[in-house]
């Protein structure tokens, strides 16, 4: 492969991962938080309505993992393509 | 005499003094040891910083007396609604991450609007970045002076003012000195102190009110009292009994709620004070992972906090509601000195009455103290409340060091460096860094005496400043290969300008004012960086198809931020 079309596809990939981290980081915090918040809140975990957990608990865990999710897949992809020197 | 010294203990006043004292010490100390000698060591640590250092300082540097004095206050009162800034100052960090860290560490320049000059091949778009930097870093840095005062003037009883000098004297002299060496290395201590700081008191009183020692945990769980009610239960009945929303609902609109949070977000990923700590690591994984390590720091306050907000607010309306006021305790009666407690008996029984009323509400808290106030309440040992204090002090002035350094290096390198004098020498180039962050101190201080409104406030709205002027610029800067200088220009001056004005008119009332009523599609000025980014957006998008293109040897440039080997230093 050429220089020149390795940074496409590895560019290509690099896309797909940061789409499909952000619909998570979407779905956590702006839908399960937000706008479907008062829905989940007839779902009740201990003292917690979940809505009201996602918006001040549970969003902010899932952004952290989302983080060290995508450390992990750029390490590989940047081993993969080569870029990892 | 030792009898007596013994049962009253050594005061809460010696306390602070002795535990400011360390603190301060130690940060002096750093900055001694770390002082800056080149430009690369005063702008980006010398770009040797390991991931963890990073990720501490980051951290530190991101939480500010907002943070640490606020946000838990404010959670406290607007209960659910409190989510927008746990969310919105979270979240940036995803978006930072994914999108903006590790190619502006590949671009490997010094600065936000030498980011934006060097892809825009342009002094203008340059130009327009300084001044944006300036505009935002000016409106946050002011908030954080007023915590500094705050603090000094409720734990060791000096002036207000007094405790803003003393504030700008300390930030002043590692700032100068040790550049962005000396404060990273500050940070990292300053990071230490603050966490503890916020963690012991919320554990303490976790404890004692649900039994449980993770606060995270405790605020979901029953109270220890053994009825089996649960806390959040609780809290929501006591706030209905006085005629408030339930704690867990809020009331805010959800359009209200979903723009504010994603003004803070995408702002938080715009602040130049945050993006420019990615210049100072080696590598571009590094970039990733410092963000990551950055994060998780901040969400172990970040979720402790809405359990703080709910044990405060708990504690504070059993403690007062409907109790004599011949009787409150103590703390009542020194914050009513900082008039940041107010009594009215408006009917003259001599009973506090805390209801949502506005005309039979007859106490006034003001939503800054809840935290410091928060220990005391809870009748803590001495040594929390004052350790609470220096806590405080070492957020506020992490975050306003930070600023400094972005509005210094925007001057001397950006304007002199860059713009007026290119052929300035390394050495002058250093003492223009050192003397425009003298200036900036004492801007800064005078915001912090004459404050614009209080310390949240002025906060959030810096985010929408951000959001709405760089994080476009910088978004298509990378993703968006054809982007032209025309088109970001006009994208950052229309945004800003746009969001300058919405701010001005429904907070200042400027431009013939307005009320809650006249907000555009019901958005808050708080939320409205959401509208001015999109704006900003569309105009540079739009304005790109009707003029010239991106030249080809910029298009390579971008091509190549987008792979990460061969990060080399941060160059000029």
């Amino acid at each position: 492969m050429s220089e020149k079309s390795n940074a496409k596809a590895y560019w290509k990939e690099n896309i797909r991962y940061v789409l499909i981290l952000l619909a998570i980081w979407f779905m956590v915090s702006f839908a399960a938080g937000i706008l479907f918040k008062d829905e989940l809140n007839t779902i009740r975990i201990g003292g917690f309505k979940l809505g009201f957990w996602f918006a001040q608990q549970g969003s902010m865990y899932v952004f952290v993992i989302l983080i060290f999710v995508y450390v992990r897949l750029m390490n590989k992809l940047d081993k993969k393509y080569g870029y990892d020197a | 005499m030792m009898h007596s010294l013994l049962v009253e203990g050594f005061g809460v006043q010696n306390w602070t003094y002795v535990l400011v004292g360390i603190t301060f010490t130690l940060y002096i100390g750093i900055a001694i040891w770390a002082r800056a000698g080149s430009t690369k060591e005063f702008y980006v640590a010398g770009g040797g910083v390991s991931p963890l250092a990073n990720g501490m300082a980051t951290a530190a540097d991101w939480m500010s007396a907002a943070s640490f004095i606020s946000m838990a206050g404010i959670i406290s009162f607007d209960g659910y609604d409190g989510a927008v800034y746990l969310m919105g100052w979270t979240g940036g960090y995803v978006l930072l991450a994914l999108l903006l860290a590790p190619y502006l560490r590949k671009f490997g320049k010094f600065t936000v609007p030498d980011f934006i000059g060097d892809r825009y091949y342009s002094n203008t778009a340059r130009l327009v970045g300084v001044i944006c930097a300036l505009i935002v870093s000016f409106t946050y840095v002011a908030g954080q002076m007023r915590g500094v005062g705050l603090v000094f003037s409720r734990f060791l009883e000096v002036d207000i003012n007094t405790g803003v000098i003393i504030g700008m004297i300390i930030v002043l002299f590692y700032a100068v000195l040790g550049g962005m060496k000396g404060i990273t290395y500050t940070q990292v201590a300053q990071y230490c102190v603050l966490i503890f700081a916020f963690m012991v008191p919320a554990i303490f009183i976790s404890i004692q009110m649900t039994g449980n020692p993770i606060p995270q945990l405790g605020f979901g769980s029953q109270l220890a009292d053994g009825s089996g009610t649960y806390l959040l239960d609780k809290l929501d009945g006591l706030s209905t009994d006085l005629g408030f929303n339930e704690y867990t609902e809020g009331s805010k609109s959800t359009i209200d709620i979903f723009a504010i949070t994603l003004a803070l977000m995408v702002g938080t990923a715009g602040l130049p004070h945050v993006i420019v700590r990615f210049f100072t690591v080696k590598r571009v994984r590094d970039a990733r992972k410092s963000a990551g390590i950055a994060l998780l720091l901040i969400v172990i306050l970040y979720t402790t906090a809405p359990a703080v907000a709910v044990f405060a607010r708990t504690n504070m309306i059993e403690t007062v509601s409907n109790k004599p006021y011949a009787n409150v305790p103590e703390w009542f009666k020194k914050w009513e000195t900082t008039e940041l407690i107010k009594f009215t008996d408006k009917n003259n029984d001599g009973l506090i009455q805390y209801v949502a009323d506005e005309s039979k509400n007859e106490l006034f808290v003001d939503k800054d103290i809840m935290v410091l106030a928060n220990p005391e309440i809870a009748k803590l040992p001495d040594w929390i409340i004052a350790l609470v204090a220096a806590g405080a002090l070492a957020a506020a002035l992490s975050t306003a060091a930070g600023l400094l350094l972005v509005i210094s290096a925007s001057v001397s390198h950006d304007l002199i460096k860059k713009m007026i004098n290119p052929k300035i020498s390394e050495k002058g180039e250093l003492i223009a860094a050192r003397l425009s962050a003298v200036v900036a101190v004492c801007i800064a201080g005078y915001f912090g005496i004459n404050p614009p409104g209080f310390v949240a406030a002025t906060v959030a709205l810096a985010f929408g400043l951000a959001a709405a002027s760089f994080f476009p610029a910088i978004i298509l800067g990378i993703f968006y290969k054809k982007m032209n200088k025309e088109g970001a220009i006009a994208g950052m001056v229309i945004g800003i300008l746009l969001m300058l004005f919405y701010m001005t008119k429904f907070k200042f009332g400027w431009f013939g004012g307005g009320t809650k009523a006249d907000w555009w599609f019901g958005i808050s000025p708080e939320g409205f960086g959401t509208v001015a980014m999109i704006i900003n957006f569309v105009v540079s998008i739009v304005i790109m198809k009707f003029t010239p293109e991106t030249p080809k040897d910029v298009q390579e440039i971008v091509e190549k931020i987008r792979i990460p080997s061969g990060a080399g230093a941060a160059t000029h």
